[in-house]
């Protein structure tokens, strides 16, 4: 694509339209983020995160989004490969399910588990028999973060076992490797990198989660209460500068994510891309 | 070109709806199953994967519409014919139908950009726009709080104007277009970006002006990734919880779209009515689902 490009017209149109509706969508708000950052100094920001408040709020998002993403790591590779490998009635139904976490409403899923899981609640009403509580604990929070992570490590696993040549699994099979052994020592090393990318996705994406968590949380301090929703009481009692601090902390988090899951896929790219 | 391929594929994967895994999926079963371990493995790996979809994804479905039809249909109906859900599902509406009409425009225009020409800094520019998916919605709602509202630079100016943003219609629709920004961007620049841009040189040295080439040319490649992408993006807009309820402040009947009218009832403890309003959405997202399988099926078929 060496050419001497611009032969096609509208290059100036398109990237005038472009760049006025990112301006306006994405490059004025974060800019005028940087700007408020800037009037805040770093002592400020520091008091503002290592309040006792603010810290258990990371601990639970943190260990809650983690659980949650190591769940969906495990559920996804097992739904990946029953979606792949093995056929039966409804799959395509079970295969167009995966993304209804995306197509709901997280209020309306919040809303549905938090019934759900509470004590009275289908589910929750066998747990609290052996005493366990889901619904306004840890445990319920994570069970709304599972919901939310799900397609992420599925999507991403699948296209990589589809393309994975069966070859390699008769070769070690010939070579007397038993089926614990193949999947260990030769399908697992494959999926690895897509597994991780699908984790540090639905991990991402559930430290941001608010809607789908704020119902079945309970919102306890120190307990229950999750990192968004703390940025969400600064903002209503207008401590904007709060907000903006504990923001920095959780947009820091999704940037290494970010990158990390990069990084891993331009490698895996690389590896796996071959002639494209 | 490459570079850039490969960068925009791993931005492209978050909150991966992809339609990358249709391709080869029936054709590869029967050569697996042999290598793929027993028939016990196999129930029950299938056991596994349908009770764990069942309880996370099927029973919270159940229970909306069960909650919602607990009282009976007449009660069920005066909850979803009440003026406040009335005047939500219109707010909803709109911010939808301007999401999707705001992003479309967007989105031709910024693929054609990034896939028909050379110009530096493009890896930056398709970094800026997938950048809105990957922020909380939370902060989302916070940056545009910061932007529009009592302590910005520009609120004087908004005041003056009478220009009410935040806690405001125009607020709760800037925070919708944000969540859904590259939501149709993402999905046609992967299929330009594939077609090339020899047809369209062509054309163009033919003497076709730019509409004539992107109608006749253009136009055809991409009009499945388009309608997957306006899918996409209409079920992510009529969903969106968290920007928008910053945004809201909740005024009843004014600022209130049927999400935050769902959280309304159900913090006021009725229940009933909430998972009635719900079941509006959950019809949706359904509708969504089904919807978004018929184009992938199709526009997979048809190349």
């Amino acid at each position: 694509m060496g050419k001497k490009s611009r032969i096609i017209p509208g290059f100036g149109l398109s990237m005038g339209v472009t760049l006025s509706m990112l301006a306006l969508i994405v490059l004025i708000p974060l800019a005028s983020l940087v700007i408020f950052t800037a009037k805040l100094t770093p002592s400020e920001i520091l008091e503002v995160i290592t309040r006792k408040r603010v810290l258990a709020s990371f601990e639970v998002t943190f260990i809650t989004a983690l659980i949650a993403s190591l769940i969906n790591a495990v559920m996804g590779v097992v739904l990946a490969w029953v979606l792949v490998r093995y056929d039966f009635p409804f799959k395509r139904l079970m295969d167009g399910m995966i993304e209804l976490p995306f197509a709901l409403p997280t209020a309306v899923a919040g809303i549905s588990l938090t019934s759900l899981y509470a004590d009275t609640g289908a589910v929750g009403k066998i747990f609290a028999k052996f005493g366990i509580k889901i619904a306004y604990t840890r445990i319920g929070i994570t069970v709304a973060l599972v919901f939310i992570g799900i397609p992420f490590v599925v999507r991403s696993v699948q296209p990589v076992l589809e393309k994975l040549d069966p070859l390699y699994e008769e070769a070690a099979g010939i070579l007397g490797a038993n089926k614990s052994q193949i999947f260990r020592k030769v399908i697992l090393p494959e999926l690895s990198p897509a597994i991780f990318t699908g984790f540090g996705l639905a991990f991402g994406r559930c430290l941001g989660e608010y809607g789908s968590v704020v119902f079945i949380a309970g919102n306890q301090p120190f307990k229950t209460e999750i990192t968004p929703l703390i940025i969400m009481s600064e903002l209503q009692e207008y401590d904007y500068s709060s907000a903006t601090a504990i923001a920095l902390v959780m947009l820091l988090a999704a940037f290494v994510i970010l990158f990390l899951v990069n990084l891993i896929q331009i490698r895996n790219s690389k590896i796996l891309g071959g002639g494209h | 070109m490459n570079a850039v391929s490969k960068t925009k594929k791993s931005l492209f994967a978050d909150t991966s709806v992809s339609k990358a895994p249709v391709m080869s999926r029936e054709g590869s079963v029967s050569i697996h199953e042999e290598t793929t371990g027993s028939k016990a493995v196999k129930y029950l790996l299938i056991g596994i994967s349908v009770l764990f979809l069942f309880v996370m994804l099927v029973l919270p479905l159940i229970t909306v519409i069960t909650e919602a039809f607990k009282k009976g249909f007449g009660e069920y109906f005066k909850a979803i014919s009440d003026p406040d859900t009335a005047s939500a599902v219109t707010l909803t509406l709109k911010a939808t139908v301007i999401a999707v009409l705001f992003n479309t425009v967007f989105g031709v225009f910024a693929a054609w950009a990034v896939t028909k020409f050379r110009f530096k800094g493009k890896k930056i520019l398709v970094t800026l726009i997938d950048l809105p998916v990957t922020v909380s919605p939370i902060i989302a709602g916070l940056i545009y709080v910061l932007t529009f509202g009592r302590q910005s630079t520009i609120y004087p100016f908004l005041e003056e104007h009478g220009l009410e943003v935040v806690y405001a219609v125009p607020g709760i629709i800037l925070a919708t277009v944000f969540v859904t920004f590259p939501f149709i961007s993402r999905e046609i620049i992967p299929v330009l970006e594939a077609q090339g841009t020899d047809e369209e040189e062509a054309a163009a040295m033919m003497g076709a002006d730019g509409f004539t080439i992107f109608r006749r040319i253009t136009f055809p490649h991409i009009k499945w990734a388009l309608l997957y992408g306006i899918v996409l993006c209409s079920a992510r807009a009529m969903g969106e919880f968290g920007a928008v309820s910053v945004l809201s402040g909740h005024l009843r009947g004014k600022t209130v779209t049927l999400p935050l009218h769902v959280e309304i009832l159900f913090g006021d403890n009725k229940f009933m009515p909430a998972f009635a309003v719900s079941s509006i959405l959950v019809l949706l997202a359904v509708m969504i689902l089904i919807i978004r399988s018929i184009v992938e099926y199709i526009g997979k078929d048809r190349g």
